[in-house]
C-alpha cells in the first residue's frame, strides 16, 4: 500500500503527526523562542536579545566545542560505516540462512545493555590496570601502561561500539533488498566481483548507508554520556556544554543557543544526505 | 557537596518569571511525579539526597511509627525546586537541601519554620550551629545534619602526602598527566581562591582573572574531570593519583577495599560544605516529619546517616554513634583543627556565578 494511498491510512499518519507537532515541533519552536531570551540577575527575561547568539560567536571555547562535536560525530560515522557495511555484506550473502539470524542477534546485543553501563565497561577496559593494559604489559608489548581511557578516541570507541551494531541492521535491510537476479545478470554478462559490487551492490545499497549514518550523525552529535564518561570531560562537546548551561546555571536561554546551533548542523547534514535518505528502503 | 549541591537556582533566584515558563514546559507531567499511593496519611514523602535512601536509615523509622517512608532522591537545590514546582502542595513533607542554600529557599516561603527545640543543638559542631545561613532572621529553616570538605583524596601508595598538603599539586609537574577535578565549577574556583588568600565571601569579580589563569594553568596535569562515580572509578582503577575537590565524601566509602587511597585538606585551609534538613510548608504531615527530622539527628540516626551506602560523611551530631574504625576514616578527631582551618563554601552571587561558569567551560574545553 503506497503512502496516502486511502483513508485508513491518513488516519493511520494523524496520531504520529500529533505527537511530532506536540512533542517535537511546538518544543523547538519554543526553545527557539527562549534563545532570544536573557538570564539577568538570576531572572529569566523574555527581553528579545541576539546577546546570547553574540556570546556564542565570540567565545573561542563555545565554538572549539562546536567543532569538537562535528569531529567526533564525523569520526565516529566514518569508522561505523567502514566497519559496519563489510559485516552487512558478510551476513547478507555469505553466511547461511541460520547463521544469518543468529549474528543479527548477536549485532544487536549491545543494545540490550543500558548506556552508562556500557560506557563505564568500557572506561574499566581501557584504564591503566585495565585488561588492554595489563595483556599488552603482559606481554612485554609495552613497559608503561598506555593512556587510552579519558581521551577522544575512548570517546569514539564507545560510540563506535554501538553505532556499528545499528549501521550493521540498516545496510543489511538495504542489502538483502536489493534484487538477486541484478547481480546474477551482471556476473552472466561478464562483470568481475568487484565490478558487480560497484555498479550494482553498492550504489542501491547507499539508501541503507545513509540513513544509518545520518541516525549515526544525529544521535552522537547529541549524545552526553559518552563523551562524559570515556572521554573524561577534558574537552568539550555542545553537549555538555548545554548540560552544564542547565544543571549548573539554568541558563536556559544560551543552552537555548547552543541547542539551535546544533540543530543547524544537522538541518546541514540532512540536506546534503536527502537524496539518498530514501526511508522505504529501510 | 557538588552534585548534591545547587546550582545557580539554588541562589533563591527563582523567579516568578521562570517558575511560570517551567510550569507550562512540563504541565503534562505535573502531578505526576508523586503516585497517588504513596499521597496516603501513613506516607512520609521525603525529597533528599541518595545518603538518606538506605533501608537501614528509613527502615528503623518506619518500624518505629508503622508508616512507610517514600523517598525520592535528586541533586542540586535547583532541581529540588523545579520537581516542587511540578508537585502538588502537600506532596512533599521533607526536604534536603545545602546549608548555605536555606536562606534563598526559605525565602521562596516553601520551608516551615521549625521550633528551637526540634535539634540537638547543644551536641551539633559550633561551627555549624553558628553559620550564618542556620538561622534567618533568628529563625531556623533546617537544621544542619551533615559536612564535609572539598579538598583533595590521593593514592597514598604513590603520592607524598605533604605534597597533597601543600596545596599546589595540580601544578606540580611530577604529578602531571596524574591529576583528577572533581566537576564542580565553584567550589575548585573557591579552592584556587583559598590558596590565593582570598576566603569565599572575598571573591568579586576582580579577582577572577587571577583564579581563572592559575585554573588553566592547572589543565595539562588533569587527566579526567568527572562527578562523584567517574572520579572515585578515576582512583580505584588507578587512572589517576589525586582528586581534586573531592575529600571524605569521595573516598570513605571505599578505603575499606581500597586501602591505598586517602584524603585530606590544603594547608591553605579547606572548603566546608554542609547539607540541613527541613519541614515544607505545604506538608499536610507535619507531626510526622518533625519526628523524622529528630531521628535523622538523633546520635542512631546521624550514625547511619554519616556512614551511608551513597556517600560517606561527618555528621552534624557530635554525639552520633559511630564505630571507631569509621570515626578514624573520617578523621573524626582532627574535625576541630579541620574547621579551624576551613571556610565555608558559600554560592557565589548571579554576577559572579555566570562568569565563574564560563571560566570553568572554557577550562574544561581547553
Amino acid at each position: 500500500m503506497r503512502p496516502g494511498g486511502g483513508s485508513l491510512v491518513r488516519w493511520a499518519v494523524y496520531p504520529a503527526l500529533v505527537y511530532s507537532l506536540v512533542f517535537f515541533a511546538m518544543p523547538f519552536l519554543v526553545m527557539v523562542a527562549v534563545s532570544f531570551w536573557q538570564r539577568l540577575r538570576g531572572r529569566l527575561e523574555a527581553t528579545w536579545t541576539l546577546a546570547n547568539y553574540e556570546k556564542l560567536v565570540s567565545k573561542d571555547y563555545l565554538l572549539e566545542a562546536l567543532v569538537n562535536s562535528v569531529e567526533v560525530t564525523v569520526l565516529t560515522t566514518a569508522v561505523s560505516v567502514l566497519i559496519a557495511y563489510p559485516l552487512a555484506y558478510v551476513l547478507a550473502y555469505r553466511v547461511s540462512a541460520r547463521w544469518q539470524k543468529i549474528l543479527l542477534v548477536g549485532a544487536i546485543i549491545p543494545f540490550w545493555t543500558a548506556y552508562v553501563v556500557r560506557a563505564y565497561a568500557w572506561l574499566i577496559v581501557l584504564s591503566e590496570n585495565g585488561i588492554v593494559n595489563a595483556g599488552l604489559l603482559s606481554l612485554g608489548i609495552i613497559d608503561l601502561p598506555l593512556d587510552l581511557a579519558y581521551t577522544r578516541g575512548a570517546t569514539v570507541l564507545g560510540f563506535v561500539h554501538f553505532f556499528t551494531m545499528l549501521l550493521t541492521l540498516t545496510i543489511f535491510a538495504s542489502l538483502i533488498q536489493i534484487p538477486e537476479h541484478y547481480r546474477m545478470a551482471a556476473s552472466d554478462l561478464g562483470a568481475s566481483p568487484i565490478r558487480v559490487f560497484l555498479v550494482i551492490t553498492l550504489p542501491l545499497s547507499l539508501p541503507g548507508v545513509a540513513v544509518g549514518a545520518f541516525l549515526t550523525f544525529v544521535i552522537t552529535i547529541g549524545d552526553y554520556i559518552t563523551p562524559q564518561i570515556l572521554g573524561g570531560n577534558t574537552e568539550v562537546l555542545i553537549p555538555q556544554a548545554i548540560m552544564l548551561q542547565i544543571a549548573r546555571a539554568a541558563n536556559f536561554p544560551m543552552a537555548s543557543v547552543m541547542s539551535v546551533s546544533l540543530m543547524l548542523v544537522i538541518l546541514a547534514v540532512y540536506l546534503a544526505s536527502a537524496r539518498y535518505l530514501r526511508m522505504d528502503r529501510i | 557537596m557538588t552534585e548534591l549541591k545547587t546550582g545557580a537556582l539554588g541562589n533563591g533566584r527563582l523567579s516568578l518569571d521562570r517558575r511560570t515558563f517551567v510550569k507550562g514546559a512540563t504541565a503534562a507531567a505535573a502531578g505526576t511525579l508523586v503516585p497517588g499511593s504513596v499521597l496516603a496519611d501513613d506516607t512520609l514523602n521525603i525529597l533528599v539526597w541518595c545518603d538518606h535512601a538506605d533501608q537501614k536509615l528509613i527502615g528503623p523509622f518506619e518500624d518505629a511509627h508503622n508508616v512507610t517512608v517514600n523517598v525520592k532522591t535528586y541533586e542540586g537545590t535547583g532541581t529540588a525546586l523545579s520537581i516542587l514546582e511540578q508537585s502538588a502542595p502537600g506532596d512533599w513533607d521533607v526536604i534536603v537541601i545545602d546549608a548555605p542554600d536555606v536562606p534563598q529557599v526559605a525565602g521562596l516561603g516553601i520551608l516551615d519554620e521549625l521550633p528551637d527545640d526540634l535539634a540537638p543543638w547543644d551536641d551539633i559542631f559550633p561551627t555549624l550551629r553558628n553559620a550564618p545561613y542556620t538561622r534567618v532572621d533568628g529563625k531556623v529553616y533546617a537544621v544542619p545534619e551533615k559536612f564535609g570538605y572539598y579538598g583533595f583524596c590521593y593514592n597514598r601508595d604513590v603520592v607524598d602526602a605533604a605534597d597533597v598538603r601543600r596545596g599546589d599539586i595540580a601544578w606540580n609537574d611530577a604529578y602531571s598527566g596524574r591529576i583528577g577535578v572533581y566537576d564542580y565549577y565553584f567550589p575548585v574556583l573557591q579552592m584556587i581562591g583559598l590558596s590565593m588568600g582570598l576566603k569565599p565571601a572575598d571573591i568579586t569579580v576582580d579577582h577572577l582573572g587571577d583564579i581563572r589563569e592559575r585554573l588553566l594553568a592547572m589543565k595539562p596535569n588533569v587527566k579526567m574531570i568527572g562527578d562523584i562515580v567517574s572520579v572515585q572509578n578515576a582512583l580505584v582503577t588507578k587512572s589517576v593519583d589525586v582528586v581534586v575537590g573531592g575529600a571524605e565524601f569521595t573516598v570513605s566509602n571505599l578505603m575499606a577495599s581500597n586501602p591505598h587511597l586517602d584524603w585530606t585538606i590544603s594547608d591553605d585551609g579547606g572548603l566546608i560544605w554542609n547539607q540541613g534538613i527541613g519541614i515544607l510548608s505545604d506538608s499536610n504531615r507535619k507531626e510526622l516529619a518533625a519526628l523524622f527530622l529528630q531521628w535523622i539527628l538523633s546520635p542512631e540516626g546521624q550514625g547511619l546517616l554519616a556512614t551511608s551506602e551513597c556517600f560517606w560523611a561527618m555528621p552534624a551530631n557530635s554525639k552520633a554513634v559511630i564505630s571507631d574504625a569509621e570515626k578514624a576514616t573520617l578523621r573524626w578527631d582532627e574535625q576541630d583543627d579541620l574547621l579551624a582551618r576551613s571556610e565555608t563554601s558559600l554560592l557565589p552571587d548571579p554576577e559572579i556565578d555566570v562568569e565563574m561558569l564560563d571560566i570553568w567551560t572554557e577550562f574544561l574545553q581547553s
